[in-house]
């Protein structure tokens, strides 16, 4: 049924190293090696390419994750390791559309991820309570706290942006937003 | 100074070593402030994981955008898969498309009378009846009721015209009259009329289907009894070459025409009917099949369309057959036939002068 798949593969090592310095270029290199397994796997069981990519997507999520806590043991293939996320989560996935009773053709080896997975899920809830808070903070809230917590924008720079007169300004406008944010976090 | 910008600066280790210690003195101190503390940092690590996350995915997205899906799916896919896809995808609109288009085919055949039973299942098998056009029926119309307003005459005929006719002939002297099971097919009344022009009205009391045969009786007051038929049925087959005639109403007037039997099956081996290559039309249905002694030797009912000189006529004998087979007890007694031939030695002009009168019309109504 299957054909194996032949592409050239990053060390896992290097791979490793690379998420841990933030590079993108293994960002690029993991998906192009393993995204066509995965590909195969979904579309192989009742999936589409949207699906693929999305499952895809959340392994990757997961194994950034997982290697920027810093525990992560290298007890297996990388491979190894995203074809069984991906391969957990979509038959969830499956299951939830109850177009699979839960069977589904194998392509590699598989580890148990159960613990990982759930560590997403619980991770996943809570981006999707930070991403509506923010959506509710409303402008210029969003964009200040935005800048200055996640892309670390200096408070000169968003002074400047946002036509603040001083720093302080800027700062005391932070805080309110931060204030608030918290509220509508918390809220949920 | 707010405590969330104390809590911040000290995080951010932006306090000088005094300010540091001082708070963290407090912190101590206080489990408040220390909960808030906590707090502070974990909400600031999950707005920075937040971010990182959605980096990520948009960077994936950028590389999944520049990757050439459909080629990495050939690759990987093993032959028939994409048949299967697609087969998974589009089955339901299959089956939609299907019922749609059996649904169209039986409705089409269905509104056509493909499905009707009688003898127009057989493509280029026409039955002769007549049938009147649109527009000599408004003319009949318009003239009917001329007559009734000129001459304010009462009539028993129904004043619309008849829809379909065919022809009929006496069976005995007592009011019976034999023509085809399609023309009085669906009748709501059955009038026959006779060469001068008078109708009766009649009822239908046997028909035989499958023979194509249908019996009526006059019941009408007016209508006067034959005292004695010229003509005989054949009981015995006739042979091929046998010199024939009929007299109908595929018009109007009475009409005669002659040919000879060339076959002594029908429509595609039907042993019911000789085949006869004498032109007939509609309205020529039901008439007497004659042989030149003045016997009934069949009942024209037929001809084959698109080929030349093959009209259909059912065999005496089966007409004597279903005949026969009319139950006593729905009319009280058998019905007869008449036996007595009076025409053998006359000449063709004297023979259809004395048939003629027996000879009806048969309108349907």
């Amino acid at each position: 049924m299957s054909r194996m798949i032949k592409r050239s593969e990053p060390a896992d090592n290097e791979v490793i190293l690379g998420i841990l310095n933030g590079s993108k270029g293994i960002l690029e290199e993991i998906y192009k090696a393993y995204f066509p397994m995965i590909l195969q796997l979904v579309v192989m069981n009742n999936g589409n390419d949207d699906d693929a990519k999305d499952v895809f997507q959340e392994s990757v999520i997961v194994l950034y994750d997982k290697i920027k806590k810093g525990d992560f043991v290298l007890n297996s293939k990388l491979k190894t390791f995203i074809y069984s996320v991906c391969r957990r989560l979509w038959l969830k996935r499956l299951s939830q559309k109850s177009r699979n009773t839960g069977n589904i053709t194998d392509f590699e080896d598989v580890l148990t991820v159960e613990d990982d997975i759930e560590r997403h899920e619980e991770k996943d809830r809570q981006f999707t309570m930070m991403e509506s808070a923010l959506g509710r903070l409303g402008e210029p809230c969003k964009t200040i706290i935005e800048d200055y917590y996640i892309n670390n924008r200096s408070m000169q720079e968003i002074c400047e942006k946002f036509g603040y007169t001083n720093a302080d300004n800027a700062k005391n406008q932070k805080y309110k937003c931060l204030q608030r944010l918290k509220k509508l976090f918390f809220q949920v | 100074m707010d405590i969330t910008e104390q809590i911040e600066t000290y995080l951010l280790n932006e306090m000088s070593a005094d300010e540091a210690a001082a708070f963290e003195r407090l912190r101590a101190s206080d489990p408040d402030l220390d909960q808030k503390v906590v707090l502070h940092e974990q909400f600031i690590k999950q707005m920075k994981d937040y971010g990182e996350h959605r980096k990520l995915i948009s960077d994936m997205n950028a590389i999944h955008s520049s990757l050439d899906i459909e080629s990495i799916k050939e690759d990987v896919m093993p032959f028939g898969l994409k048949v299967r896809t697609m087969w998974r995808k589009y089955r339901v609109n299959g089956a939609v498309a299907a019922s749609v288009a059996l649904m169209a085919v039986f409705t089409t055949l269905f509104s056509t009378g493909y499905f009707n039973k009688a003898t127009s299942i057989r493509s280029d098998y026409n039955a002769l009846r007549r049938e009147w056009s649109r527009d000599i029926n408004t003319k009949v119309k318009r003239s009917q009721n001329e007559i009734l307003q000129n001459i304010n005459a009462t009539t028993k005929e129904p004043s619309a015209p008849s829809l379909f006719g065919g022809t009929g002939f006496a069976l005995n002297t007592e009011g019976y009259v034999v023509t085809n099971y399609h023309v009085v097919k669906g009748a709501d009344s059955v009038y026959i009329e006779d060469n001068d022009g008078n109708s009766f009205k009649t009822t239908t009391v046997y028909v035989h289907p499958s023979y194509d045969i249908a019996v009526l009786k006059v019941t009408d007051a007016s209508f006067k009894l034959p005292k004695s038929l010229p003509y005989s049925f054949k009981k015995s087959g006739a042979d091929l070459g046998l010199d024939v005639y009929t007299l109908g109403y595929p018009k109007d007037d009475i009409t005669y025409t002659r040919g000879y039997l060339s076959s002594k099956s029908g429509y595609a081996g039907d042993t019911l009917a000789y085949q006869v290559d004498i032109s007939v039309n509609g309205g020529n249905s039901g008439g007497p099949l004659l042989d030149s002694k003045g016997n009934v030797v069949g009942v024209v009912n037929a001809k084959q369309d698109r080929t030349d000189g093959a009209s259909f006529a059912i065999k005496s004998a089966y007409l004597l057959e279903a005949i026969d087979a009319i139950p006593k007890d729905s009319l009280g007694r058998k019905v007869s036939v008449n036996t007595k031939n009076t025409l053998a030695s006359l000449n063709r002009g004297e023979q259809i002068k004395k048939i003629g009168n027996y000879i009806y019309m048969v309108k349907v109504y």
